[in-house]
């Protein structure tokens, strides 16, 4: 197929319902409000599920009966919207029930503003909701990518009967790019659904899907299967990207918008003689710490670029285990860090560890 | 297991199928067990078990999944009414039910109940209403009456700052969504008999797909009123039905259609 | 070969749109693009204003600091961009709202009467094309057939009727650029 000038919001809904998606529940809300109004024309045309809900609880509630029915189904959101979203979070990780979330991520904490941003990355990684659970975390940083990981999200769901959360920052949700869409897969019909779904006890026992465990050693049974799945996760779905990491003395990590803002700091640096390359995490859980491990026994010193306070730089530097030093540049609520402003901080810390331009 | 019935004789009463046979954790008295018993002989009688998938909440019912012989999801306080339209809308062709407390429906999730509601969803809800919390310890619920004495209303309901006990089946009745609701009871035999034509009213107008349908059941909580049972079942019948008043709320005219043509 | 270009104005001008035709351009040209909006709160009425990146290689950043080339429909506009434009770069401005001069000496600057343009050819709101035109011109970023292509194959069919007046709008945009490079810039 080829390439077409897609906008990332309508590019993420579209890809979605490429990818099998049978039914889309969800509430509008800056910056992702084009994703649902994709879904209300396109849906429907298709004959799929679109229902904009009362609420975002009630969105992740829709969620959670679809897919506990068996059914490939999503909803969207961006970041107060997704708070709201959090209690079913954690149900479906408990009932483990396949299900896709994305985040255009907004500026915050509060009502904070509409613009784009990466404050909700602790949210997504490590407090998605209440209980020991985890989300699977996708970030993209261009429409392409975007697109191809909404199909992965799928896939990944259904693979380990678990919540993926996808996350972009409202810039990729509202940015165009050329970009080329998978073909139309067919939506799987209902007499397919798996075995363990809510889909009649016809000739068969009853299933039932419930995320209460009542009794100590239960509950802790439910907990050691699901970091049992957790682990495995870890152990097959970490992915990440690198740029002129080989020969790098400095390393950037940055996801979403600034990991490709980073791309272009790596051609300006060395452009100046600085040996810099970039690992941009894809999935921000499970982490590709192993990865950074490796590289920070290669390189002098990392630095880690955020829209926010500092959030996934704690996470580099469990990896980096104070083998090289780790420095931080963000910026908060809305403002894209540029490379202008980046090339000084990594300038700054090529003094710290004693490089040299050349 | 078939029970070989003599010729002589005749079958006049046999354990539903769409329950199974396990003791509940309800409290003696309790009449959750009356309104189980109800849905499931409707459930039967319609032939639908092995199409219908049911929603249990948080409240004293939340293991109702245990009890019900048929597929089941346990819904997050209050929920229950938009993961019964997750499931519904994309599995049209299934019997899809709700079965809530006060507490679950008429406070935490309202906005859900209304909602669902409005839209005119095709399922049904059983709403079991003892004006109490039970599972958490006989707290103030939405529907405890005024003055009622509960463990967080120590001195009693007072509507100046509790506000008032919450009729649903009349507010519920207000939206153009639904096709029947109704007020019953659980209290005496009568009643009964006549809780369990409304529930299989409210299913019968789900299947033909006239609208959303829900039946309110005034029910007991002989426990936390701090009472025998029988002497529970007195109070219910003295002081709520006088609040809420027993009877339908709303039937639409193809609904009371559906209900003569039987 | 990279270039940035930030086109400006109130809302309604046309900025956003005339960016979308540069991107489809860029893309039908086989070349890489990136459209980004600066987006608020307000339906209408606010700033508008989209940065376009065109390049022959994978792009980095979607947004500059210091733009290639610059568009600027209004005189909130000129103030923002005027001094940002890189070195080298073009600057487009629509002269008819804008009564101000570039004191740059380091760029190239084609004042476009553009909105007076417009009205002249029967509808104000082709002065977002017209000054795209001229631009097009100024920067070679892409081929003017290329917009026109890309107008042709991307304009809303309620708009259709007005094909051959954006073509006029475009040409007469062009033609400003041509008499300024034959003359005194």
């Amino acid at each position: 197929m080829a390439k077409e000038l897609w906008e990332g919001n309508a590019a993420i809904a579209e890809a979605a319902i490429r990818a099998g998606l049978e039914a889309f529940f969800g509430y509008p809300i800056t910056p992702q409000t084009e994703v649902l109004e994709h879904f209300s024309k396109r849906l429907p045309e298709l004959g799929r599920v679109f229902l904009q809900a009362e609420s975002e609880v009630a969105s992740i509630n829709m969620v959670y009966g679809a897919a506990c029915a068996g059914a490939r189904v999503m909803t969207s959101s961006s970041s107060p919207g997704v708070s709201l979203m959090q209690e079913g979070f954690s149900y479906i990780a408990c009932s483990e029930v396949p299900a896709v979330v994305t985040n255009i991520m907004r500026g915050g904490p509060g009502l904070g503003n509409v613009q784009p941003a990466q404050g909700d990355y602790f949210q997504a990684v490590k407090s998605a909701g209440h209980g020991d659970f985890h989300m699977i975390v996708l970030a993209p940083s261009n429409v392409q990518e975007a697109i191809d990981l909404m199909v992965l999200a799928f896939d990944l769901a259904e693979k380990y009967r678990t919540i993926v959360m996808f996350v972009a920052d409202g810039s990729i949700g509202q940015m165009m790019e050329p970009a080329e869409m998978p073909p139309m897969r067919p939506v799987r019909p209902p007499e397919e659904r798996a075995e363990w779904a809510l889909t009649g006890a016809q000739g068969r026992k009853p299933n039932i899907i419930t995320s209460l465990y009542l009794g100590a050693e239960n509950m802790e049974r439910v907990n050691i299967r699901l970091q049992a799945k957790l682990r495995e996760i870890e152990k097959n779905e970490v992915r990440w990207k690198e740029y002129s990491t080989e020969d790098a003395d400095l390393l950037l990590v940055a996801f979403g918008t600034v990991g490709r803002v980073c791309q272009t700091v790596v051609r300006e640096a060395r452009e100046q003689g600085l040996k810099v390359g970039l690992l941009r995490p894809i999935t921000l859980w499970p982490f590709p710490g192993q990865r950074i491990a490796a590289l920070a026994e290669q390189v002098k010193g990392i630095l880690t670029v955020e829209m926010n306070a500092g959030q996934m730089v704690e996470d580099v530097r469990l990896a980096v285990e104070g083998r090289c030093p780790v420095r931080f540049y963000g910026r908060m609520g809305g403002p894209i860090p540029l490379p202008d402003e980046i090339l000084p901080e990594l300038e700054k810390l090529n003094a710290e560890v004693g490089g040299e331009e050349e | 297991m078939a029970v070989e019935i003599p010729e002589d004789m005749e079958l006049v009463y046999s354990y539903p199928e769409s329950l199974t046979k396990v003791r509940t954790h309800y409290c003696p008295g309790c009449t959750h067990g009356v309104v189980h018993r109800l849905i499931a002989e409707v459930l039967d009688e319609l032939g639908v078990r092995e199409r219908t998938i049911g929603i249990a909440p948080v409240g004293c019912s939340v293991l109702a999944y245990y009890y019900f012989n048929m597929d089941f999801a346990e819904a997050a306080h209050g929920r229950a009414p938009a993961m019964a339209t997750g499931i519904k809308r994309v599995s049209p062709d299934k019997v899809v039910f709700t079965y809530q407390g006060d507490g679950d429906l008429a406070a935490i999730g309202t906005a859900e109940i209304i909602h669902a509601a409005n839209r005119g969803e095709l399922f049904t809800t059983i709403f079991v209403n003892n004006a109490i919390y039970g599972m958490t310890g006989g707290q103030m619920a939405p529907t405890t009456l005024p003055g009622q004495v509960t463990t967080s209303s120590p001195t009693g309901r007072n509507v100046q700052t509790a506000g008032w006990p919450i009729r649903m089946a009349e507010l519920l009745a207000e939206l153009p969504g639904v096709a029947y609701v109704t007020r019953q009871s659980v209290l005496d035999v009568p009643a009964i008999r006549k809780a369990k034509k409304a529930i299989k009213l409210a299913f019968q107008t789900q299947l033909a797909g006239l609208g959303f349908s829900m039946v309110e059941i005034l029910s007991t909580c002989n426990t936390n009123w701090h009472m025998t049972p029988v002497e529970a079942l007195e109070w219910a019948k003295e002081h709520m039905v006088d609040y809420f008043p027993l009877g339908d709320t709303k039937m639409t005219d193809a609904v009371r259609a559906l209900k003569e043509g039987k | 070969m990279q270039q940035e270009v930030i086109i400006s104005g109130f809302g309604g001008q046309g900025a956003l749109f005339a960016g979308q035709l540069l991107a489809y351009a860029a893309m039908d040209s086989g070349l890489h693009v990136t459209w980004i909006p600066s987006y608020g709160p307000e339906m209408r009425g606010g700033k508008a204003r989209c940065t376009v990146v065109v390049s022959d290689e994978e792009i980095g950043s979607p947004l500059v600091r210091r733009p290639s080339a610059a568009i600027v429909l209004n005189i909130p506009s000129m103030e923002a961009f005027e001094p940002a434009v890189k070195p080298g770069g073009v600057l487009v401005v629509n002269s008819s709202l804008i009564p101000q001069k570039s004191e740059r000496d380091d760029i190239r600057v084609v004042y476009v009467p553009a909105s007076d343009m417009a009205t002249e050819l029967g509808n104000v709101r082709l002065a977002n094309v017209i000054c795209l035109a001229a631009l097009v011109k100024a920067t070679e970023i892409v081929s003017l057939d290329a917009i026109k292509q890309a107008l042709e194959d991307h304009l809303p069919e309620r708009h259709r009727k007005l094909l051959s007046l954006n073509f006029e709008a475009m040409d007469r945009g062009a033609a400003l650029v041509d008499a300024a490079s034959s003359g005194t810039d």
